[in-house]
């Protein structure tokens, strides 16, 4: 089971490209809404960064199978937007409910972001992209896993500018919150447009 | 003078209030910073960001319909994944109209039209809006937020294109002397125009953050 012109590209490639030269947050502009909601604080951005990681990685070993070993050979593909949305909101529902039920201590850290995660566009952009690129089985966890590492870096570098900011900037009035957000999220996007050299991938 | 009076009760009517709150008291991209994603990537080009603009437009409208038809048979505990069902089964039915009528579009587009299902601005309207009104007025406030939401992804795309393509619609309009400005085209463009648009509407609507 699996795509029938798989991607040449090797997994470790993948891990590198997806966190620098490829972030998902600066280069494709995906995942905004927390992005800027949610990196007030250096704390919350470090929860959210690791609940992402953890969400997207596992929802894309599940979507994997579920769409190359029963929506293809069903030939069921039209439907493949509303199945990988459901199974994303069933695995944050789930996770949301082991965790109250038998790790208390993680709950008050990571549980309020749980039920937020299943509106980031990036856990179903991973989806998307897993199989228009047409990834093995292996490829998508690599690329999975190396996605999500860069947006937690992203939100995280954004929370610490932010944070500092706070602290000394003089931003005009009608520039706070969300348009000061946009212009460090510019020189931010330029700053990883450095990485580009490091590896060239189709 | 009763014409002025009749112009006057047509604009105080509910659903014109509705329909027009959407479009600047309460406006998706800068009072609520919803919806920002696809908003940025896409807008490089006119023609993608009206095909967008038009489809979000039509997602909004009529999922706030269908939320509010079925509010009083949604549970509250599952009604998340409901509004998720409702939204991708009318994302569906775009990406497929966009495939079969205009393949450069969606071709253009690629993930970013099923990307729509997570578009903050339809769950947003579900639960803001659509979940306690009637479905009349749940698809003014759709039409509305869409088309507030199209004429922001038309302004972006309207600097973007001739500063980093030097065309408009496909049309060269430009001077031969123009070098095209390469970064409007990718996102750091994207990231500063919107965060000077921001400035501006913000201070012209004394909206401001502390």
């Amino acid at each position: 089971m699996g795509p029938i012109n798989p991607n040449p590209a090797s997994p470790l490639v993948l891990l590198i490209a997806s966190i620098f030269t490829h972030n998902i947050a600066l280069v494709y502009i995906l995942g905004m809404c927390p992005f800027i909601v949610i990196s007030r604080n250096f704390k919350t951005a470090v929860g959210m960064g690791i609940s992402v990681i953890f969400v997207v990685t596992l929802t894309a070993i599940i979507n994997w199978p579920i769409y190359w070993c029963i929506l293809v050979p069903a030939k069921a593909e039209i439907i493949s937007f509303l199945v990988f949305i459901v199974v994303i909101a069933a695995t944050v529902q789930l996770l949301e409910m082991l965790i109250e039920k038998f790790f208390p201590p993680l709950q008050a850290s990571f549980g309020i972001f749980l039920p937020l995660i299943t509106v980031n566009c990036i856990v179903l952009a991973v989806c998307l992209f897993m199989v228009l690129r047409n990834y093995n089985f292996i490829q998508t966890v690599f690329y999975s896993f190396g996605t999500s590492v860069g947006w937690a870096l992203a939100i995280i570098i954004m929370a610490a500018i932010k944070e500092k900011l706070l602290l000394t900037g003089d931003v005009p009035s009608g520039l706070r919150g969300a348009g000061i957000t946009m212009i460090i999220a510019g020189l931010l996007a330029f700053a990883f447009m450095g990485f580009a050299g490091i590896i060239t991938l189709q | 003078m009763p014409k002025k009076r009749l112009k006057r009760s047509f604009k105080q009517t509910k659903w014109f209030k509705v329909l027009t709150a959407g479009l600047w008291q309460d406006h998706p991209t800068f009072c609520m910073v919803l919806g920002i994603c696809s908003m940025l990537a896409i807008t490089n080009r006119i023609d993608n960001a009206v095909a967008m603009g038009i489809g979000v437009t039509f997602c909004t409208a009529f999922s706030s319909l269908f939320v509010s038809l079925f509010r009083n048979a949604i549970p509250g505990r599952v009604r998340m994944l409901a509004y998720m069902v409702i939204i991708s089964t009318f994302v569906i039915c775009l990406d497929r109209f966009l495939k079969a009528y205009f393949p450069p579009i969606s071709e253009a587009m690629g993930p970013y039209v099923g990307l729509i299902i997570t578009n903050c601005i339809l769950m947003g309207r579900a639960e803001a809006f659509a979940i306690k009104n009637s479905p009349w007025l749940s698809f003014l406030d759709g039409v509305g937020c869409g088309l507030g939401y199209s004429f922001m992804l038309v302004l972006m795309a309207i600097v973007r294109e001739p500063l980093g393509f030097g065309t408009l619609l496909g049309y060269k309009i430009m001077p031969s002397a123009w070098i095209n400005w390469v970064v409007m085209t990718i996102a750091p463009g994207a990231f500063f125009l919107l965060g000077v648009y921001m400035w501006i509407f913000r201070t012209i609507a004394k909206k401001t953050e502390t």
